[in-house]
């Protein structure tokens, strides 16, 4: 499914062109009719795609909240790509990432 | 075999009582718990922590001399321990506490009022004195037998909380506790690592982290960049994850670089976890930046108040437990409370100089701390050669060298200054490696440590000239084949940079480098001429065949790049024999510092061969037991 998701990121980011700098992908898509999440898509400056999944038996998200979860994510990972030891690419080990987001996500629960 | 029988099940009893099974590890409190549970076995009690309520006599334990002995001595040795007397007296009334207090809590404050023992009449600051002494033979203890304990570090845990807080002991006991105080006086810092954390930064400790941060980056107010800092800690062998965690506790300001602060908890952290700490779940106090930040002095101030290099940081930041130390009557620390109120001053940087070791006074003050920032940086000429040999120990020896660390991790920073340099090079420091040294500059390179042996005098222009095309990636020194291993450590590290592509630039600034050239890069070029012919005269004078081969691929891509120069360099051809002569000469002057410098490193490596094996044996015998 997040695979799926991530054609569709492709294909959107491709389709934008020279609007590149547009940082605020957000989109509503891939409502499965049995799985019924939402799939939010993000992509920073360096194509680095951030791929959010809700459940939409939350209520529904404000687009705001969505958007302001995407802007912790990705500064948190950038503090993460400063640390000199991380690979890109590697799975993010970090604490403090990890805190974020789960004090993110129980925020949204 | 009954007698080993009963001598398992006694200790499995010990264990489990004295807490190590709940806690997992052999704390202080458990330690004195199960010596003392040992005293009562040993007497023929029931080993039960009421037994130990009683007076016991002191368990007697082995002063044996090597580890094979201790391990099949008594049931203390099991703890790897070898325990002085006046320690075990020192400890004995402890235990009592200890014990009362155990049961109350794990973590004890050092201010916490003893129980239903004798008397506390001894004031509150008399706990403190003793129980610094304490710590302090502790520390001396394991110093003196660093091999055994090691082997105990994964079990204890001198953390702050037990240990500080050994109870009220009867006065009469002060005596011999100042007695064997004095006899093994260790700095005063060690009691701050035990009274209150491993996290804090010792003296030495933090000038050996300013060192290596000159290394990496001459201005100790400015950055290192991340990816010099990750070659330079990688170095230690930790981790990636564990390197990748410890950045991202140091890292404060999560801007990718390090400032001096930042570098110093930094390398603290690595420290301890080399050491077997375990890494914070956050930055502890003591090693916030702002913290640090203040120990650190900012140039303001002249030199002049400076003699020596190991006082270079009088504003150390003193734990709480200066309030105490305050009170202390013994006279040895007396000194504390005089510094705590005279920090400020300048004054008391002079008197910091005698009592530097034990000055931890806790305060930020950005004062002070801007005046002796500059003295550190006009100290660097003073101390250079220490620095240098500072420089040279991580390169020149494993990065990772746990007897050494550990030892001094312990808290039981040996009286000299920076023991680790000291510690495990004191041969090689009589090799009078300042001759060797030469006060690199250290920004010749960007992010390139300077290689340790440079060959003492520079060479003059006209031969850095021909030979600073290579100097960045040329093979190896002319030592000879005797320090295969030194040479290849130098091959390797300068194969590192072979791959900077600094070479151009390096062809250009070549004559006007000529004078900035750290003499370390004198003596590679010489085995790797940059024109041929000469190379090929060369040859034959180089006894290191073995040197030539990889020089030589390293030749080719060099001898491509050193097109531009040839031609000048030909013209200089005559001119060259000379200066060749004068660099042989030297060469072979560096070549029997080095070869001098190798039989020492070899002597200490085999002496650390020799601990780790007894480490080795230990840690079988202790296997079994620990199972249990």
């Amino acid at each position: 499914m997040v695979h799926t998701s991530l054609d569709v990121v492709d294909e959107k980011i491709s389709a934008m062109g020279k609007a590149l700098v547009d940082q605020r992908e957000l989109y509503l898509g891939l409502l499965y009719p049995t799985e019924d999440y939402k799939v939010y898509g993000y992509v920073t400056n360096s194509k680095v795609k951030f791929v959010m999944v809700v459940d939409s038996s939350n209520t529904a998200l404000r687009d705001n909240e969505i958007r302001s979860m995407f802007r912790k994510l990705h500064n948190s990972y950038t503090d993460v790509m400063c640390n000199p030891f991380y690979n890109p690419g590697d799975r993010i080990q970090s604490r403090a990432f990890d805190s974020m987001v789960t004090s993110m996500m129980i925020q949204v629960c | 075999m009954g007698f080993s029988a009963w001598f398992f099940l006694v200790c499995f009893q010990i264990t489990e009582l004295c807490g190590a099974k709940r806690v997992g590890y052999f704390g202080p409190t458990q330690f004195y718990i199960a010596l003392k549970l040992i005293a009562a076995a040993q007497s023929g009690l029931p080993v039960r922590i009421e037994s130990i309520k009683c007076e016991l006599p002191l368990p007697r334990f082995m002063m044996s001399k090597t580890d094979a002995e201790i391990r099949f001595g008594n049931p203390a040795e099991l703890h790897g321990t070898k325990v002085q007397i006046p320690y075990l007296i020192t400890e004995k009334n402890t235990f009592k506490r200890m014990d009362d207090e155990d049961k109350q809590q794990e973590t004890q404050s050092p201010t916490m009022s003893p129980l239903a023992s004798p008397p506390s009449s001894p004031p509150h600051y008399q706990r403190v004195p003793l129980s610094h002494g304490y710590s302090k033979l502790r520390s001396s203890t394991e110093q003196m037998h660093p091999a055994p304990y090691e082997a105990r570090q994964p079990l204890v845990q001198p953390e702050g909380p037990s240990s500080g807080a050994p109870g009220a002991k009867p006065p009469r006991h002060q005596a011999s506790l100042i007695r064997s105080f004095s006899v093994e006086r260790e700095p005063h810092d060690n009691n701050s690592n035990y009274l209150d954390e491993p996290w804090r930064i010792t003296e030495e400790q933090r000038e050996y982290y300013v060192n290596q941060f000159r290394s990496l980056q001459p201005d100790p107010s400015s950055f290192i960049s991340g990816s010099v800092a990750k070659n330079f800690f990688t170095k230690s062998k930790l981790s990636i994850p564990e390197l990748s965690y410890i950045w991202e506790l140091s890292d404060a300001d999560c801007d990718g670089a390090l400032t001096l602060p930042e570098f110093c908890a930094a390398f603290h952290l690595i420290v301890a976890r080399k050491n077997g700490y375990p890494l914070p779940e956050g930055l502890p106090p003591t090693l916030q930046p702002e913290y640090l930040q203040a120990a650190f002095p900012k140039p303001k101030r002249e030199c002049s108040l400076f003699d020596s290099y190991s006082e270079s940081m009088p504003a150390n930041q003193q734990p709480r437990e200066l309030n105490r130390m305050e009170k202390l009557s013994i006279k040895d620390m007396a000194d504390f409370p005089v510094l705590a109120q005279d920090v400020t001053s300048d004054d008391n940087q002079e008197q910091n100089k005698t009592r530097l070791e034990q000055n931890k006074t806790r305060l930020a003050l950005k004062s002070t701390a801007d005046e002796a920032l500059p003295k550190d940086m006009s100290e660097d000429p003073a101390t250079s050669k220490d620095s240098n040999s500072l420089k040279a120990r991580p390169r020149s020896r494993s990065y990772s060298s746990t007897s050494i660390e550990e030892a001094m991790k312990r808290g039981e920073d040996p009286p000299t200054p920076p023991p680790r340099p000291q510690k495990t090079h004191s041969r090689a420091s009589s090799l009078d490696l300042n001759k060797v040294f030469q006060p690199s500059v250290p920004a010749t390179k960007s992010g390139l440590l300077p290689p340790p042996p440079a060959l003492p005098p520079r060479p003059c222009p006209s031969q850095i000239s021909h030979h600073n095309v290579n100097s960045e990636r040329s093979a190896q020194p002319k030592p000879p084949i005797q320090l295969p291993n030194y040479g290849d450590f130098r091959l390797q590290k300068q194969s590192e940079q072979a791959s900077e592509a600094e070479i151009h630039p390096q062809l250009n600034r070549a004559p006007s480098q000529a004078a900035d050239n750290s003499p370390t890069k004198k003596d590679i070029p010489y085995s790797q001429p940059p024109s041929k012919p000469i190379r090929r005269k060369f040859r034959p004078e180089n006894p290191a065949t073995e040197n030539q081969e990889p020089s030589s691929t390293v030749g080719g891509p060099a001898s491509a790049a050193t097109g531009k120069p040839h031609a000048a360099v030909q013209k200089q051809s005559s001119k060259q024999k000379k200066a060749i002569q004068t660099a042989i000469r030297k060469n072979k002057e560096a070549n029997a510092v080095l070869a001098r410098l190798n039989s020492e490193l070899q002597q200490q490596l085999k002496e650390v061969h020799q601990e780790r094996i007894a480490l080795e044996n230990q840690l079988e015998q202790l296997r079994p037991v620990t199972v249990l």
